[in-house]
C-alpha cells in the first residue's frame, strides 16, 4: 500500500516539477525516496530521476559551465532562472552520486536500473553538454561520468559480474567502448582482469561497425587503443584459468583487431614454453602469426612433438589441437623421420586413449602415412625385431621411429569398441589413396559414440546370454564376486 | 542371221518329227548337269537337261503369246470371250460349268415352255441318261457299293485305260497314249480278266458274310427281347426286398465298431532318453551356442540365431517363450492343496497339437460344463495347469469317468510334486518360510500397470517372497493365456529394472532382494529380448547423457551410484559381453570406460566404486580378451595413489589421476603397523554407496583391501592381455611403478606375492615382435576371355541364328533368283521380239527388192524390145 502510494507520489512530484518551477523543492522528496531501504521504492525513484533529469537536460534547465557553490548562488545576485538551474544542477550532481552508490547495492535490480539511468544521463550529457565548449562542432563525451561509472563497476569488494554483463551491452556503442578502453590503459592491475573478462567478448564485432566509425574516430586509432589496452593487460601475471581464457579467444577476437599483431609474439612464445594445456592453446595464436605474419619459429616441430603427452587425449581442447596438428603436418616437405616420429608417438600414446580420441588418432596416423608414402614401412616391414623406438627421447630425429613399426595399431585391433577395432583393421591391407577427413570426428563425444549403438534400429534378433543367471555376482569369471560381497 | 533362223527352224522341224525317247537317247541333245556330291537316295530332277527341247518349247510359247500380242498391237478390234466367268480366276472350273449350264437352262425356260411337263428333259446321273442306266438293270444297289466304288473304279479305269501300275502315273498325259495302252492291253487280257473275276468273287464272299451277320444279329435281338422282359420286371422287386432288411442292422454296436476302426491309434511316444543321451544333447547345445558366441565375437554376421526354437508348434505365439527350465512351476492350488505340476513347454505344445487334431469344439463345450459344475471358482487358475486335461479326448461316454480318474491321479501327483518342490528347497528354514507363505501369499497376482503397483505388490515382503510374487505374477500372466499379457509382462520388465534401481539407492541398499530378483529378470529377458534391450539401452543412454551434460558444465563428474553399477552388472548377466557389437553391452562398456576416465578420485569411496567398475570391466572383456586402455590407466592411477614418494616419477599418469596434488596419497598407509593383522576379506558392495571409517586403523584396512583388489585386477589384466603385441608397452608404467616406486616391503604377505607374480608375468613377455606386414593379397588373375561357341551344324552355308533371320535369308535368296529369272525372261522376250521385227523388215525388204527387180526386168525387156524394134528399123 505504502509502495503504491509512494510510487504515485513520486510520479506526481516529477510531473509537478516539470510543470512549473514553483514545485522545485519536491525534488528533495524524490531524492529521499532514492535513499530508502526498500528495493521497489528505490527502483521507482531511479526511474523518476532518469525521467526528470533527462527532460531537464533536454530543456537545458541545468546550469552549464563551471558550477558555483550553492550558497554563493543563492546569496549571489543572479536571475531567478539562473538560480533555478544552479539549484537543479546541484540536485543532479547529488542524484548522480547516489546512483553511483547504488551501483554497489546488494540488490541486482537496483544496480541495473542505476546503471541504466547513469548511461541515460551520459547519453543526455553527450547531446547537451554541461560544459562550455567553444568548438561546438566537435563531439563531446561525458568522460568523467563514464570513468566514475567504470571505476565503481570494477570495485574489488563486490561481485559485479551481472551488472558488468549489462554494461557490455552499452559497450556495443563504439564511443563508449573507445573511451572505456582509453580509460583502461591507465588502470590498476586487479581491476584490469575483471574488466577484460567482460571486455574481450564485446570486441568481437569491431569489424561490423567499421563503416559507422567514420564519423567518430578512425579505425586505426580505435585499434591502437585496443592494442595498448591488451598489451598493458597481458603484462601482468595472470592466473592459469585467465591465461587459458585469453588464449582461447586470442586468435579470433584479439589478433585480427590489433594494429600490429606481431607484438603478441613474446606473449605467445612464452605461453608455448609453459607446456601442457597452455602450450596447446598457444598453438592457435602461433599458427596465425606463422601463417599470416611471417613468423619464423625455430624448433617448432620439436616442441610440437614434445607436446604429445598422454594427457592430450583427455583435455578439453583436443579437437582444436588435432585440427592444428593436422594443418602443421599437412606439408609434404616435412622430413620423413619427423612424420614417422609423430606417427609412432601418437600410436604409442593411443594405447592409453579413450575411444573417442582413438577415432581421431587412427585416421590421423593413416593420413600421415598417406601423405608421406615413405612412411609406409611403419606398417609394412617384413623382418621381425624389437621395438627400437625411444619414447623418452625428446628429439624426433633421434628417436628411431622409422626403424620401428606401428604394433600399437595392431594391438588396437583388439580394442573393445567395435568402431575402433574396425579402424585399426585398416592397416592389414595397403591403405587407400584417398585421405580421410578427420574434421568430422574431431568433435565426437562419447555419448554420440554410444548413441550409434543405442539408436541403431535392429531388425535382427538380439543375442542373449545363454548361461542362466541366478545370482547378481555370478558370471564373467566371477571377478566381482571374488572381491565384493552383497552385504 | 537369216541362215541361223533357217537353221533353227530346221532344228525345230527335226525335233518335232522326233519322239522324246529318240531325243533323249541322242547324246548331242542331252546336257548333263554335273553334281558336286553324290547323295544316296536323293532323287534329282535336273541331272539331265534338254536344252534344245526347252528352247523350242519356249519359242513356241512365245509365238503363241508374245508374238500374237505383238501382232495385235495398235489394233482396235479385239476378240473377246464373253462366256460366263471366262476371265474370273477365282471361280473353280466346275462352278463355271455349273453356272453356265444353269444359265443355259434359264434361257431355255421361256414362256412357251411354261406348260411343258418335263417331256423333253432328260434326267441324268453323272452325265449319263438315267433311262439308259435303267436299261442295264444292274442290281449292285447295296450301300457297300458306294464305298467300294472309288477304289474299284480307280483300279479298273487304270487297268482299262492302259498298262497297269506304270500307266497310273501317266494318267494325265491324255489321249495320245491311248493307242499305246491299246497295244499293251492285248498282251494282258488274261490278267485283267483275272482281276475282274477276283473282284467279283470277293464281292460275293462279302455278301455272304453280311447275310450271316444279319441273321445272327436278328437272332440276338430276339433273345434279348425275351430276356429284357424278365429283367425289367425283376430288378425293382429285388431292391424293394433288400432295403428294409439292411436298415435295422445299423445299430449302435455297428457304429461303435466302425468308429473304433477309425479312431486314432495310440501313437508310440518318444522313448525316454538315457542320462548319457541327455548329457550329450546338453553338451551339443552348449557347443552350438558357444560357436555362435565366438562368431559374434569376431564380428561376423550371424545367419540365424541358434537360440531360436528349432521347432515351432502351430500354437506358438512367436513370443520367444520357451519353457525349458526346471525352476518354472505352474502355481495353482486345488482343494486347498498345492498344485505344482511340473509342465514343460513341450508338453504344452503336444497338448495343443493333439487338441487340434481331435474334435475340439465338442470336447471343449462338454469340458466347460464339467468345469462349471465342479470347479467354477478355480477356473482362472486352473486353465494354465490343466490344459492337458481339457483337451485330452472328446468322447462323451468316457469323459466323466476319465475326468474323475484324472483328477484323482492328479491330486496324487500334486501332492507328490509339492513334496518334491519342498524337498528341492529343502532347508528347514525355507520350508518354514513356505509354510508361512502358504498362509499369506495369494497365488494369483494381476500384472502391475504402473510402477507404483509393483512397489505396492512387493512392499514389506522378504526377498524370497518377493521373488515368489514376481514369479507367480509372471506365471499368471503368461502371454499364452490372454491377449494383453504379453504387453503387461513387457511392462513388468521395465518396472522390475526400476525397482532394482530403487532397491540399490536405498540406504542401506537391499542387495539380497536384488539378488533374488535376478532369475526372474533373466526369465523375462529371455521372453522379450527386444524389450529388455530397449529398457537397458534407455537406462544407459540417460545415464551417459547425464554424465555428458555434467562434464560439459563442470569438466568432471562424480562416480556413478550403486544403482548404475548394478545395472551394468545386470546388463552383463542378461546379454553376452563378448559380442563384437551388441546393442546393450557395447554402450555399457563405453559407459564404464567413460566413468573410469572422467571421474576424479577424491576419496576411499571413490576408489572402491572405481574398483567395482574395474571388476565389471574385467568381467566384460574376460571372455573376448578385448583391450580396454581405460582399465589399465585406472589401475595404474590407483597404484600411483599408493606410492609414497611422488617426486621424480619415471612414468606418466593419465587423467583423471594427477601426478601430485590433493587426494594424491589416498592409498598411502598412515601406519605401517596396521598391515600386521590384516587379512583378505570381501568388500561389501554397499561401500560404494556409503563408507564409514572412523579410525585410522579401519581406513588402513580398507586401503589394503583396495590395494589387494587392485593388484589382483592387474594380475588378471596381465593374463588377459599377455598375447597383445604391445603388451610390454602397455604395462610399462605399471611395471616401473611396481618395481621402483611402490614400497613392497611394508605390505602384507599376500600382496607381496601378488606383486612378484605380476612382475614375473610382465617380464616374461617376448621382446621381439612379429613383423607387421600387409595381408597377402590374392593375385588378380589375368582377364580370360572365354571363346564364344556357336553351334555350326552345316558348314559352308551362311545361316542366321534365329528362325526369323533364316526365313529372311531364304526369302532374299528366292527373290534374287526370281529376279534373275525374270530378267532373263525379259531379255529373251525382247530378243525374240527384235528377231521378229528384223524378220519382218527383211521380209519387207526382200519383197521390195523383188518388186524392184521385177520392175527393172520388165523395163529391161521393154527397153530391149524397143531397141530390137529400132535395130530392125535400122536394118531396114
Amino acid at each position: 500500500m505504502d509502495c503504491v502510494h509512494c510510487n504515485a507520489g513520486v510520479r506526481d512530484a516529477v510531473l509537478r516539477i516539470l510543470e512549473s518551477r514553483k514545485h522545485a523543492n519536491d525534488v528533495f522528496d524524490i531524492l529521499e525516496v532514492l535513499e530508502s531501504e526498500k528495493e521497489k521504492d528505490v527502483n521507482t525513484a531511479v526511474s523518476a530521476c532518469s525521467k526528470l533529469f533527462c527532460t531537464l537536460l533536454e530543456r537545458k534547465d541545468l546550469f552549464i559551465g563551471k558550477l558555483p557553490g550553492e550558497e554563493e548562488a543563492v546569496s549571489g545576485g543572479s536571475g531567478p532562472g539562473e538560480k533555478y538551474s544552479i539549484f537543479m544542477r546541484h540536485r543532479y550532481n547529488s542524484c548522480v552520486e547516489m546512483l553511483l552508490d547504488h551501483l554497489s547495492h546488494e540488490a541486482h535490480s537496483v544496480k541495473e536500473s542505476a546503471l541504466c539511468c547513469l548511461m541515460k544521463f551520459a547519453a543526455g550529457e553527450g547531446l547537451h553538454p554541461l560544459e562550455d565548449l567553444d568548438w561546438s562542432e566537435h563531439y563531446s563525451f561525458p568522460r568523467e561520468l563514464i570513468q566514475t561509472v567504470v571505476d565503481r563497476l570494477l570495485s574489488k569488494t563486490t561481485d559485479n559480474t551481472l551488472v558488468l554483463s549489462r554494461f557490455q551491452e552499452f559497450l556495443e556503442m563504439e564511443d563508449v567502448r573507445f573511451y572505456a578502453m582509453r580509460l583502461e590503459s591507465c588502470e590498476t592491475e586487479c581491476k584490469k582482469y575483471i574488466f577484460n573478462q567482460t571486455f574481450t567478448f564485446s570486441t568481437c564485432d569491431v569489424k561490423v561497425i567499421e563503416k559507422d566509425l567514420k564519423h567518430f574516430t578512425s579505425l586505426q586509432e580505435h585499434k591502437r587503443v585496443f592494442e595498448r589496452m591488451w598489451l598493458g593487460f597481458l603484462k601482468y601475471r595472470l592466473p592459469s584459468s585467465m591465461y587459458k581464457k585469453v588464449l582461447v579467444i586470442l586468435h579470433d577476437s584479439i589478433l585480427p583487431h590489433m594494429s600490429k599483431p606481431t607484438l603478441m609474439i613474446d606473449f605467445l612464445t612464452a605461453a608455448y614454453e609453459v607446456g601442457g594445456a597452455i602450450s596447446l592453446l598457444a598453438l592457435n595464436g602461433l599458427f596465425v602469426l606463422i601463417h599470416q605474419h611471417n613468423l619464423d619459429y625455430p624448433d617448432f616441430y620439436k616442441k610440437l612433438y614434445n607436446l604429445l603427452e598422454p594427457s592430450i587425449f583427455h583435455v578439453k581442447y583436443k579437437a582444436r589441437f588435432f585440427h592444428l596438428a593436422n594443418i602443421f603436418l599437412s606439408s609434404s616437405h616435412l622430413p620423413v623421420y619427423l612424420v614417422a616420429a609423430f606417427a609412432k608417438r601418437l600410436a604409442r600414446l593411443a594405447l592409453t586413449a579413450p575411444p573417442a580420441a582413438l577415432l581421431i588418432v587412427l585416421p590421423f596416423i593413416y593420413n600421415l602415412i598417406r601423405r608421406h608414402p615413405s612412411c609406409r614401412v611403419l606398417i609394412h616391414k617384413p623382418k621381425p625385431l624389437e621395438d627400437p623406438y625411444l619414447m623418452d627421447e625428446e628429439d624426433p630425429a633421434q628417436c628411431c621411429a622409422l626403424e620401428s613399426s606401428l604394433w600399437e595399431v595392431k594391438t588396437l585391433q583388439k580394442h573393445y569398441h567395435p568402431d575402433v577395432a574396425k579402424a585399426a583393421m585398416l592397416i592389414n591391407k595397403p591403405l587407400s589413396e584417398q585421405e580421410e577427413d578427420i574434421s568430422e570426428v574431431l568433435e565426437l563425444t562419447v555419448f554420440e559414440l554410444m548413441e550409434r549403438d543405442l539408436k541403431q534400429t535392429q531388425t535382427k534378433t538380439i543375442p542373449l546370454e545363454f548361461e542362466t543367471a541366478s545370482q547378481l555376482l555370478q558370471g564373467g569369471g566371477n571377478v566381482l564376486g571374488q572381491h565384493f560381497c552383497l552385504n | 542371221m537369216g541362215k541361223v533362223a533357217k537353221k533353227r527352224s530346221l532344228a525345230d522341224k527335226v525335233r518335232k518329227t522326233k519322239t522324246s525317247s529318240e531325243i533323249k537317247n541322242n547324246p548331242f541333245e542331252v546336257k548333263i548337269n554335273r553334281k558336286k556330291f553324290e547323295v544316296l537316295g536323293r532323287k534329282t530332277k535336273h541331272d539331265v537337261g534338254l536344252p534344245g527341247v526347252s528352247r523350242s518349247k519356249a519359242n513356241t510359247k512365245r509365238k503363241e503369246t508374245l508374238l500374237k500380242e505383238y501382232k495385235q498391237k495398235n489394233k482396235c478390234s479385239k476378240f473377246i470371250d464373253r462366256r460366263f466367268g471366262e476371265y474370273d480366276t477365282n471361280m473353280a472350273p466346275e462352278d463355271k460349268i455349273l453356272q453356265r449350264f444353269a444359265m443355259e437352262r434359264q434361257r431355255g425356260h421361256d414362256k412357251k415352255d411354261m406348260f411343258n411337263l418335263n417331256e423333253e428333259e432328260e434326267l441324268t446321273h453323272y452325265g449319263q441318261s438315267l433311262a439308259e442306266i435303267e436299261k442295264f438293270n444292274d442290281l449292285a444297289n447295296s450301300d457297300d457299293e458306294s464305298e467300294e466304288k472309288g477304289l474299284l473304279s480307280a483300279e479298273l479305269t487304270a487297268s482299262h485305260f492302259g498298262g497297269g501300275g506304270g500307266l497310273l502315273r501317266r494318267k494325265a498325259s491324255g489321249d495320245q497314249h491311248e493307242d499305246e495302252g491299246g497295244h499293251r492291253a492285248k498282251s494282258r487280257q488274261e490278267l485283267i480278266e483275272e482281276l475282274i473275276q477276283k473282284s467279283k468273287q470277293e464281292k460275293r464272299q462279302r455278301q455272304v458274310q453280311r447275310e450271316e451277320a444279319q441273321e445272327l444279329t436278328e437272332k440276338l435281338d430276339q433273345d434279348w427281347k425275351s430276356i429284357q422282359a424278365l429283367m425289367v420286371k425283376k430288378t425293382p422287386r429285388a431292391e424293394q426286398a433288400d432295403e428294409p432288411e439292411e436298415k435295422p442292422k445299423l445299430d449302435k454296436y455297428d457304429m461303435m465298431v466302425r468308429e473304433l476302426g477309425f479312431e486314432m491309434k495310440a501313437q508310440p511316444s518318444e522313448r525316454m532318453k538315457t542320462p548319457e543321451e541327455l548329457a550329450r544333447e546338453a553338451r551339443e547345445k552348449l557347443q552350438t551356442l558357444e560357436a555362435d558366441r565366438l562368431r559374434r565375437m569376431m564380428g561376423q554376421e550371424v545367419g540365424d540365431s541358434v537360440q531360436r526354437q528349432s521347432h515351432l508348434s502351430a500354437d506358438d505365439l512367436n513370443d520367444g517363450f520357451i519353457l525349458d527350465k526346471d525352476d518354472q512351476k505352474t502355481l495353482a492350488y486345488e482343494d486347498g492343496k498345492w498344485n505344482i505340476g511340473e509342465e514343460t513347454g513341450e508338453d504344452g505344445d503336444e497338448d495343443a497339437e493333439e487338441g487340434e487334431s481331435g474334435e475340439e469344439d465338442e470336447s471343449e463345450a462338454e469340458e466347460q460344463d464339467e468345469d462349471g459344475d465342479e470347479e467354477a471358482e478355480e477356473e482362472g487358475e486352473e486353465e494354465g495347469g490343466s490344459s492337458e486335461e481339457e483337451e485330452e479326448d472328446g468322447h462323451s461316454d468316457l469323459d466323466s469317468e476319465q475326468e474323475s480318474e484324472d483328477e484323482g491321479r492328479q491330486q496324487q501327483e500334486d501332492e507328490e510334486t509339492s513334496a518334491e518342490v519342498e524337498k528341492s528347497l529343502s532347508k528347514e528354514e525355507v520350508k518354514a518360510q513356505q509354510e508361512a507363505a502358504k498362509a499369506e501369499l495369494p497365488y494369483t497376482f494381476t500384472a502391475p500397470e504402473k510402477y507404483s503397483d509393483l512397489k505396492d505388490l512387493l512392499y514389506g515382503h522378504t526377498p524370497d517372497n518377493q521373488r515368489l510374487i514376481v514369479a507367480r505374477t509372471q506365471k499368471c500372466n503368461h502371454p499364452s493365456l490372454a491377449v494383453g499379457n504379453k504387453l503387461k509382462l513387457q511392462k513388468m520388465f521395465g518396472f522390475l529394472l526400476e525397482y532394482i534401481g530403487e532397491l540399490a539407492t536405498r540406504s542401506p541398499p537391499e542387495l539380497t532382494a536384488i539378488n533374488k530378483l535376478i532369475p526372474e529378470l533373466y526369465a523375462l529377458c529371455q521372453m522379450f529380448p527386444d524389450v529388455a534391450c530397449k529398457a537397458l539401452q534407455s537406462l544407459l543412454g540417460d545415464a551417459a547423457h547425464g554424465l555428458e551434460e555434467v562434464l560439459e558444465v563442470k569438466g568432471h563428474v562424480a562416480f556413478p551410484a550403486l544403482d548404475m553399477l548394478i545395472y551394468l552388472k545386470v546388463t552383463a548377466l542378461l546379454f553376452p559381453t563378448s559380442d563384437f557389437r551388441h546393442p546393450a553391452t557395447t554402450p555399457a562398456l563405453l559407459y564404464i570406460s567413460q566413468a573410469l576416465t572422467k571421474c576424479p578420485v577424491r576419496s576411499l569411496k571413490d576408489i572402491t566404486t572405481g574398483l567395482v567398475l574395474c571388476c565389471l570391466a574385467v568381467e566384460y572383456v574376460s571372455f573376448s580378451k578385448r583391450f580396454l586402455p581405460e582399465l589399465i590407466n585406472f589401475l595404474a592411477g590407483t597404484l600411483h595413489l599408493a606410492v609414497q614418494d611422488k617426486t621424480s616419477l619415471g612414468y606418466a599418469v593419465v587423467p583423471p589421476f594427477r601426478t601430485s596434488g590433493r587426494n594424491g596419497d589416498l592409498l598411502v598407509l598412515s601406519d605401517a603397523e596396521s598391515c600386521k593383522n590384516w587379512s583378505k576379506k570381501e568388500l561389501p558392495l554397499s561401500a560404494t554407496h556409503h563408507l564409514e571409517l572412523q579410525t585410522d586403523l579401519d581406513r588402513d584396512q580398507h586401503r589394503l583391501m583396495c590395494l589387494s583388489t587392485c593388484l589382483d585386477l592387474v594380475k588378471r589384466c596381465c593374463l588377459l592381455y599377455k598375447d597383445l603385441m604391445s603388451f610390454p608397452q602397455i604395462f610399462q608404467p605399471i611395471r616401473t611403478l611396481l618395481s621402483k616406486y611402490l614400497q613392497v616391503q611394508t605390505l602384507p604377505e599376500p600382496l607381496q606375492e601378488l606383486h612378484s607374480t605380476i612382475l614375473e608375468v610382465i617380464s616374461a613377455a617376448p621382446v621381439t615382435n612379429t613383423p607387421l606386414v600387409f595381408e597377402k593379397k590374392k593375385p588378380i588373375p589375368l582377364k580370360l576371355l572365354t571363346p564364344k561357341i556357336v553351334e555350326v551344324l552345316d558348314y559352308g552355308k551362311k545361316r542366321g541364328s534365329t528362325k526369323d533371320e533364316r526365313e529372311k535369308e531364304r526369302l532374299n535368296h528366292k527373290y534374287k533368283k526370281e529376279f534373275k529369272g525374270a530378267l532373263r525372261e525379259i531379255r529373251k522376250d525382247s530378243r525374240f521380239l527384235a528377231r521378229e521385227k528384223l524378220n519382218e523388215v527383211m521380209n519387207r525388204d526382200s519383197e521390195r527388192k523383188r518388186k524392184v527387180k521385177e520392175l527393172f526386168g520388165s523395163l529391161a525387156t521393154q527397153e530391149g524390145e524397143w531397141k530390137a524394134l529400132k535395130r530392125r528399123k535400122n536394118r531396114r
